[in-house]
């Protein structure tokens, strides 16, 4: 293999079309990897106000804003545009900017195929967030739709949402695909397996997860237009199915659904501590066997979603020890970090801070995490707010962090430019406050008895919500200091070196910033010296 | 820039129409389905309109991104490096239809140990058997329902006759057709090793009516099952797992046959060389993985 | 009453400030804090059976373990964060791996893990053991509401009554304070007695709900068309309350769940008084009633248990919960009318009634849609009508 040619080989320039044409018929990797990051962006702010209706409605006891219909239209949509609207594309999009750039190849394996995976996701999501005007209203079941509140006792729009989860499914998986492609097919020479940069391996094997479980999800969802529109009875008892069911099969999506959100977060951390701490990641081969060991594991533990529908004893014990088992490989990873840290010689710019920041609040959640995985402990917590602060501090300082450092980090050899330092330690500070305001009193209410997907509660849970709410505000507009600072760098940062970041390593540092449209037209060498992950 | 012609190159399309058009198409398509579906449960009765409209754009799309795909082949652009991706592309597609079925074997199997299981009153939660429905017995196939005010059940099932009626029961004949049809696609792919055209277009099109025959005793076991059996979608949870694993099967049989007839007429053609035949092999493989689901449910649908 | 509204009402209306203040101070304290009313607040109750003790135990053990590993992890990375720094001139070590180091802490949470595995095991098995009760209740959710029905030895049903939210809509709304049971109170609560062995058979008629009562450490799905178990041995008297957990639709927040655990001698009295009293309704169903008294315990059953979907004014929720008022089936045939209601629609929201509902309260409810709001059909349904209608069906 050598080099790159294009269909007009009059095309010197290698440019990228003028005007909507660009962006609409592109097959450039960064083109769309740019499409991906600003849709997600913009899902993030369409799904962060939900997120804000649902705290001012909160904000006390008793009903001021919003109806329970809409309240519970409100967190359905907000948990689906979050999970498959804002943090699956956002990592999709930075997997499209940095693989091909990370393994030395000019582009992503099947560019036309990249292309058609992101515009399918403006229509699919076109059409999720369209059923909240129609008659009868959104869906209101809940992210994890449970049967039969989402067949049988669903509002009509349940078929667009039906067809929605099969678009965005077809997106994931095509896009998966081409991961797995350009990673198996399109490294450089010398880039062996055991040389590719975390992210990168943490993108191949969260790509494997995606092709197993996107399929089940669809056939979950398949099952349900039948049994909405086709008289089946998949999940009713009277004709011999189960509710129940429905659970299992979304669950054995759903969970390595939650893993798919934080594995390529943890290729970023893996990716930025080591550079700011000016010394190698510590324990690279570990890494990879747990991250592939967490993959793994992620397939046998779906059930602790469903410790209270009354499983058998025999399933619940299987389930809790192989959940409990997740939290060995997890925190491998952690000790790794730290010990990379461990006399490193560190600075603390933006990236930094969000990264050591990911690595405290992940480990809060799971630690939380592992207690909900005990399942006698977990009959109290289920379904309580306390799971709601579970799963923020994952996904919230957790992926959604680490997607920020990931930009910090990277814009200067996107877009050329640096951002400005101070602006960017202030969005991180009050990142920092806003989420831990928001969602560490959740854990409190939630022991305290509070249950999750309600508009309105008793009066003992009065000031930890008021608290949460506060936080969510003050998190929320943070995001849009962030949307400032990035604008602000994209029109006018200061120009940005190729190398960038003084201890940074690997291949896509060695390419001018920005980047050239075509990374790699030929090649480079990979050696241990030049790419030392 | 290199020249193709020196140095194997890898090549990045020029950017095009096709993805957005297949998206927006994909979109009017499922739109237009969407509303029909539910229209039909309101008096009115609704219109396969938009469906048609996006189907059409669909299918126009699919014919200028193969035949472009096709073209660019033919004049040498893909290089090997570029085939190796398609070959991966293929393979783990074929992997995620894999898990797509998983899901409904997962549905039959979960129904089969454990839903049967304790609504018969055994197992680990034989309350729910003792208690709701002391009169249902397990039996699979499901004959009489949980609760048959709701779900009524089929008259009958597909089980198989004894051994010795086998003559006259059709998945078994399905079963040596679609077996057959693996061999004969295997044949066709040695004819195109071996640079025996005639063989190759031969096998080829033997497969491609095998496929067609398969079809149409598909269609008619189904015909029996609605009319004479009162086996339908409706009829509880055997008929619901019976249908949509035979039906999605059938799709994919469908898809299959249409693919063989387009490699049929591209090997007529003169597309292929026993170098150069991704296009059939994919479409090869594709056959061989509906092939391997259709023996799961024979055993798992049919026999047991 | 008033005065406890009163009180809780302005405490409610404190300002977020103070609130703030409060909490903030209430969380320095937060860790085993000695005023049970604060520690309620912040961490799971104790409960009042021997399981809730054990699973609070266990949680806390969990939750100690955590705060242990995470002391050593976090104290490490501050410590490194503060003196492994550039500013400080500190030169980088360039090692990278330690295949000791990097067993030991595959291998030791390994063992931690077995610690708290063990401890949860055998709790969750005393869960399991559900059989040799006492006495058996049936659990039925029902959108939004908590049925419940006391079974004899052979689980046939004794006695049974719905148990609805009884916060008015007026405290839900605004336009009146809050009570200090807001959202946890309800018209009966389900009565069992301390110290025997209850068995709860878990059930819904329509979504999965979830029910739970805190006190008692143990919550199950309600699952249509499916059954499950739970048990308590309630050991102190008092009234305890939960709420459903599982999402079931729009008033998913509006259905408490609460439960009086009374002496036994008092609740044998009880049960005694329930099943008499279930004898004399039954007699109602053949008695004649005036077109007020109709009224009167129409409006009342239409409250109670049709307001959450078709509302007080009878416009319903269009185009889910359909407006009764000038309805075809409320102002058509009667016996169609009395039908739907028995029966529901299958496949809707639409619950049939006739279990849970008596005759007389169906036939009141027929007759005040009949001709509450703009409805006027001139004829009176009396409780017989339904029960005909009952004995036509089969
Ligand atoms: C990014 C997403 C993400 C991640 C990474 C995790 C990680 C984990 N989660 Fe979480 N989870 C969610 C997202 C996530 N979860 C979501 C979205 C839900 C709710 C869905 C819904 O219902 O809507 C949920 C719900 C959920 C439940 C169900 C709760 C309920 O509904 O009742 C459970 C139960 O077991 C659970 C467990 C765990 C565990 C054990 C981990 C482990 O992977 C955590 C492992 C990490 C550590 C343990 C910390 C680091 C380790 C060390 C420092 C080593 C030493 C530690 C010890 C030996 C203790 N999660
Ligand atoms: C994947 C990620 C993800 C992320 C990032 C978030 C982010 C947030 N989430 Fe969410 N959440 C989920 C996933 C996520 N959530 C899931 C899966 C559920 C479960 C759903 C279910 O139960 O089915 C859930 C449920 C959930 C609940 C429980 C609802 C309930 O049970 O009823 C709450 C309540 O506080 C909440 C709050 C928040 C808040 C305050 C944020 C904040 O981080 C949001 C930050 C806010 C912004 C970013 C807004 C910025 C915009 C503006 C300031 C306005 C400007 C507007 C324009 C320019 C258009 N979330
Ligand atoms: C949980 C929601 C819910 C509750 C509670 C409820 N209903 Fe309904 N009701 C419905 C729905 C939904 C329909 C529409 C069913 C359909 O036709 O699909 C309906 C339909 C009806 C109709 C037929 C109206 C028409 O014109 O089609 C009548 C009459 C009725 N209900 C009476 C009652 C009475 C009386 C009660 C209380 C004893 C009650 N309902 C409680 C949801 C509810
Ligand atoms: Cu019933 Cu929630
Ligand atoms: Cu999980």
């Amino acid at each position: 293999m050598s080099a790159v040619i294009e269909e007009h080989h009059d095309d010197h320039d290698h440019g990228p079309a003028k005007g909507l044409a660009r962006w609409l018929f592109t097959t450039n990797h960064k083109d769309i990897g740019t499409m991906y990051l600003w849709f997600s962006f913009l899902m993030f702010l369409i799904g962060g106000t939900m997120a804000l209706i649902i705290r001012a409605e909160l904000f006390q006891p008793g009903l001021q804003f919003v109806q329970p219909e809409f309240f519970n239209q409100m967190t359905t949509n907000h948990g689906l545009i979050m999970v498959f609207g804002a943090i699956m594309p956002a990592f999709v999009g930075l997997a499209n900017w940095l693989i091909p750039m990370m393994v030395g190849a000019p582009d992503m394996a099947l560019p036309r195929m990249n292309n058609l995976s992101f515009w399918i996701l403006p229509f699919a999501f076109g059409l999720l967030i369209s059923t909240l005007f129609m008659e009868g209203g959104g869906p209101n079941f809940g992210w994890t739709f449970y049967a039969p509140l989402s067949t049988t006792y669903a509002p009509d729009t349940v078929t667009f949402f039906i067809f929605g989860v099969h678009m965005m499914g077809a997106s994931s998986i095509m896009g998966s695909i081409n991961i797995i492609a350009t990673i198996l097919n399109m490294r450089a020479p010398g880039m062996t397996f055991m040389r590719m940069p975390l992210f990168v391996w943490t993108w191949l094997i969260t790509a494997y997860l995606l092709i197993a479980v996107m399929p089940v999800l669809a056939g979950a969802v398949t099952m349900m237009l039948f049994d909405i529109h086709f008289g089946t009875s998949f999940f009713s008892a009277a004709g011999g199915g189960d509710p129940v069911m429905f659970q299992h099969i979304f669950w054995f999506f759903g969970h390595p659904e939650v893993y798919i959100m934080i594995l390529p977060a943890f290729g970023i951390v893996s990716a930025i501590i080591p550079t700011f701490a000016r010394k190698p990641l510590f324990g690279y081969d570990s890494m990879v066997y747990a991250t592939a060991s967490i993959a793994f594991l992620s397939f046998i533990v779906w059930a602790h979603h469903m410790f209270t529908v009354g499983m058998p004893l025999a399933g619940q014990l299987f389930f809790m020890y192989s959940t409990m088992l997740i939290a060995v490989p997890t925190g491998v990873k952690v000790f790794n970090w730290v010990a990379t840290m461990w006399k490193g010689s560190m600075t603390f710019e933006t990236p930094m801070l969000f990264a050591i920041a990911f690595v405290i609040l992940f480990t809060m959640g799971g630690f939380s995490g592992l207690m909900l995985a005990i399942t006698p402990a977990d009959y109290q917590y289920h379904d309580t707010y306390f799971v709601v602060a579970h799963f923020h501090y994952v996904l919230v300082p957790g992926a959604l962090f680490s997607i920020i450092a990931a930009v910090y980090y990277w814009l200067p050899k996107w877009c050329g430019r640096m951002y400005d330092e101070t602006l960017g330690k202030t969005h991180f500070w009050l990142s920092f406050i806003g989420v831990n305001v928001t969602f560490f009193p959740q854990h409190f209410s939630g022991l305290a008895g509070m249950p999750r997907r309600i508009p309105d509660y008793a009066l003992a849970f009065a000031d930890f919500n008021m608290i949460s709410s506060v936080g969510a505000f003050i998190f929320g507009f943070s995001q849009l200091f962030f949307l400032y600072v990035l604008i602000k760098t994209i029109t006018s940062g200061r120009p940005a070196t190729a190398q960038v970041w003084d201890g940074a390593k690997g291949l896509e540092w060695t390419i001018a910033s920005p980047a050239p449209y075509h990374s790699f037209t030929t090649p480079p060498v990979v050696t241990l010296e030049n790419n030392p992950h | 820039m290199a020249n193709p012609a020196e140095t194997p190159s890898y090549y990045i399309p020029h950017s095009g129409w096709y993805p957005v058009w297949l998206a927006a198409s994909m979109f009017v398509m499922l739109v237009g389905l969407g509303s029909y579906l539910n229209a039909l449960k309101t008096d009115e009765g609704g219109s396969l309109l938009f469906f048609y409209v996006g189907f059409a754009g669909l299918s126009v799309v699919l014919y200028q991104w193969f035949a472009k795909v096709i073209s660019e082949n033919q004049v040498g652009l893909v290089s090997g490096q570029l085939k190796k991706s398609y070959v991966w592309g293929m393979g783990w597609f074929i992997f995620s239809e894999v898990m797509f079925f998983a899901a409904f074997f997962g549905a039959l199997f979960y129904v089969r140990n454990f839903v049967m299981t304790w609504m018969g009153g055994d197992g680990g939660k034989a309350l729910t058997g003792d208690y709701l429905y002391p009169e249902f017995d397990n039996t699979w196939p499901v004959i009489t329902n949980p609760d048959p005010s709701v779900f009524a059940g089929p008259k009958e099932s597909m089980a198989p006759p004894p051994l010795s009626q086998w003559g006259g029961y059709l998945p078994f004949w399905n079963t040596a057709i679609l077996l057959t049809s693996s061999i004969t696609v295997h044949f066709a792919h040695t004819g195109l090793k071996n640079d025996n055209r005639k063989s190759f277009i031969t096998w080829l099109a033997v497969t491609v009516v095998l496929g067609v025959i398969f079809l149409g005793l598909q269609a008619e076991e189904y015909i029996e099952a609605y009319a004479h059996l009162g086996l339908t979608l409706d009829s509880g949870i055997y008929g619901s797992t019976f249908f949509i694993l035979t039906g999605f099967h059938g799709f994919h049989v469908t898809l299959g046959t249409f693919m063989l007839l387009i490699a049929l007429i591209r090997a007529i053609k003169g597309h292929f060389s026993h170098e150069d035949c991704f296009g059939f092999e994919a479409t090869s493989w594709y056959w061989h993985f509906v092939d391997v689901v259709w023996l799961g449910l024979f055993i798992f649908v049919y026999l047991f | 009453m008033r005065a406890k509204n009163s009180s809780s009402a302005s405490a409610n209306r404190t300002t977020a400030a103070s609130t703030l203040g409060q909490t903030l101070l209430g969380a320095l304290l937060a860790v085993g804090v000695s005023a049970p009313s604060w520690a309620d607040r912040f961490n799971m109750p104790v409960g009042v059976t021997d399981i809730s003790r054990q699973v609070y135990d266990l949680h806390m053990l969990i939750f100690y373990i955590c705060c242990v590993i995470g002391g050593g992890v976090f104290g490490v990375m501050i410590w490194s964060m503060l003196h492994h720094r550039k500013s400080h001139g500190v030169e980088p070590a360039t090692w990278h791996e330690s295949t000791k180091v990097e067993l030991a802490w595959t291998i030791i949470p390994v063992f931690i893990l077995i610690g708290m595995a063990v401890p949860a095991t055998k709790v969750l098995v005393q869960m399991y053991d559900t059989g040799g009760e006492d006495m058996a209740i049936e659990v039925r959710g029902y959108q939004w509401k908590w049925e419940y029905k006391y079974l004899d030895d052979d689980r046939n049903k004794a006695f049974g009554f719905m148990s609805n939210l009884s916060t008015p809509q007026d405290e839900i709304q605004e336009v009146t304070a809050k009570g200090e049971h807001y959202l946890l109170e309800v018209d009966e609560p389900l009565r069992i007695p301390v110290n025997r062995k209850v068995r709860f058979l878990v059930t819904s008629n329509d979504v999965i709900h979830a029910w739970w009562v805190p006190d008692f450490g143990i919550k199950r799905d309600a699952v249509p068309g499916m059954m499950n178990d739970l048990w308590a041995i309630v050991e102190e008297p008092g009234i305890y309350r939960g709420q459903c957990t599982e999402l079931c639709g729009k008033d998913h927040g509006f259905m408490p769940i609460v439960v009086e655990a009374m002496p036994e001698d008092e609740y044998d009295a009880w049960y005694e008084s329930r099943k008499i009293l279930a004898k004399e309704q039954e007699k109602l169903a053949s008695m004649n009633f005036t077109h007020e008294e109709l009224m009167e315990q129409g409006a009342e059953v239409y409250s109670k248990y049709c307001a959450s979907c078709h509302q007080e004014n009878g416009k319903g929720i269009p185009p889910v919960f359909p407006a009764l008022d000038g309805s075809a089936i409320a102002t058509g045939p009667v016996d169609d009318h009395i039908g739907i209601i028995l029966n529901g629609k299958p496949g809707s929201a639409m619950q049939a009634f006739s279990s849970q509902l008596r005759p007389d309260e169906i036939g009141a409810v027929t007759h005040y849609e009949r001709h509450a709001w703009g409805n006027n059909t001139d004829d009176i349904v009396q409780p017989i009508d339904v029960v005909n209608l009952m004995n036509k069906e089969g």
